[in-house]
């Protein structure tokens, strides 16, 4: 049985791509077979933050258009045994494919054999966000605790519901405990009081995700990464295993363990 | 509640993760009934327009607003037209 999961948000710039490529390895990792779909025609970037933008033969279009088979245009990383990529069309915008055609994609992916297939979807609710959910079967949404991140999330939320992918589950992205203490950013219970979802994972914001994606390395097979380890947790969560969310806060010594505590 | 929850700083009511809550909040009611301000603002002005043919009002203490309740059957969250309209005096009829 396989599953199609796609990776939304609605406001760009919050990490679906890199969630998309941690989640992808992840899986992998834990022994799943993994196809990770670009649904971002146009503006391909799935491929750079994989670090297989070298191997791309065929895309996501020419499957579609007919011009090479789904096998020719799966790329296989050597790094992570189980995990490929169908990379988005450069050249191309979204509406070179349609809804239908998505599912037919997905159709033809779940042939295949693949345990998970996640597709990351692009920022925005027009054409690309509709196809890039019309074959799955279940919805992460990605946001940051900021206002305009958290807006466009509700929105995304209600869209997805009224197509009928319900519950979708949330992915709080680039939290910073020492902010959160001092009261200046929203906190994991304020956003999912605003948002009323259930919680999939929380993501610390960490430098290490930016060395993982200069080098084309997820952080997720970095052991010594703490972004690395949240979505560890949230590959673990999502292959169906409860698992409480990570301590954050990692203040040291004896006075910060204290005071950690005291939670003051 | 623990001995620590005592001790606990709790964010102050003006702190900006705070103040972000709150403005999410009230925008989210707006756009979850595709309601804009503009939109309120009209309907306010009709409503005035004809309670006024009836009652005496206080224009200045009025409130009207769009916000959220629990739904009768608890099932949920549903959006309010919540009006709250002081009355100086009702008119008789001429």
């Amino acid at each position: 049985m396989s599953e199609v999961i796609v990776i939304t948000s609605g406001k760009g710039g919050v990490g679906k791509t890199t969630t998309s490529a941690n989640i992808g390895c992840g899986l992998a990792l834990a022994g799943k077979k993994v196809a990770l779909v670009d649904a971002d025609i146009g503006l391909r970037n799935l491929d750079v933050v994989l670090g297989l933008e070298n191997r791309i033969v065929y895309d996501l279009v020419d499957v579609v258009e007919g011009n090479c088979r789904l096998k020719q245009a799966l790329i296989r990383d050597k790094r992570f045994t189980g995990l490929f990529l169908l990379a988005a069309a450069q050249t191309r915008d979204k509406n070179a494919v349609t809804p239908k055609q998505m599912q037919k994609l997905c159709s033809g992916l779940r042939a295949e054999g693949f345990d998970y297939i996640v597709i990351d979807c692009p920022a925005g609710i027009e054409q690309g966000f509709k196809n890039a959910i019309a074959g799955a079967d279940r919805a992460v949404v990605v946001t940051t605790p900021e206002v305009s991140a958290v807006r466009d999330a509700d929105r995304i939320i209600g869209l997805l519901e009224a197509d009928g992918l319900a519950n979708p589950t949330l992915i709080l992205n680039r939290i910073r405990t020492d902010m959160v203490r001092r009261g200046d950013m929203m906190s994991i219970e304020d956003v999912k009081d605003i948002l009323a979802v259930d919680i999939l994972g929380v993501i610390p914001d960490d430098e290490n995700i930016v060395v993982s994606t200069n080098k084309g390395d997820p952080a997720v097979s970095d052991s010594k990464s703490k972004a690395g380890q949240a979505y560890r947790n949230i590959v673990t969560r999502l292959m169906g295993q409860d698992l409480p969310l990570m301590e954050l806060d990692n203040r040291k010594g004896v006075f910060g363990k204290l005071k950690k505590l005291l939670a003051i | 509640m623990t001995l620590f929850d005592l001790f606990k700083k709790k964010p102050s009511k003006s702190s900006t993760g705070t103040v972000a809550k709150d403005r999410l909040k009230l925008v989210l009611v707006h756009d979850r009934v595709d309601c804009s301000y503009e939109l309120l603002e009209m309907l306010k002005t009709d409503i005035i327009k004809v309670i006024l043919n009836y009652m005496v009002i206080d224009e200045d203490e009025l409130d009207i607003c769009i916000t959220q309740t629990r739904s009768e059957d608890n099932k949920g969250v549903v959006p309010v037209l919540f009006a709250n309209i002081p009355i100086k005096s009702i008119r008789k009829a001429s």
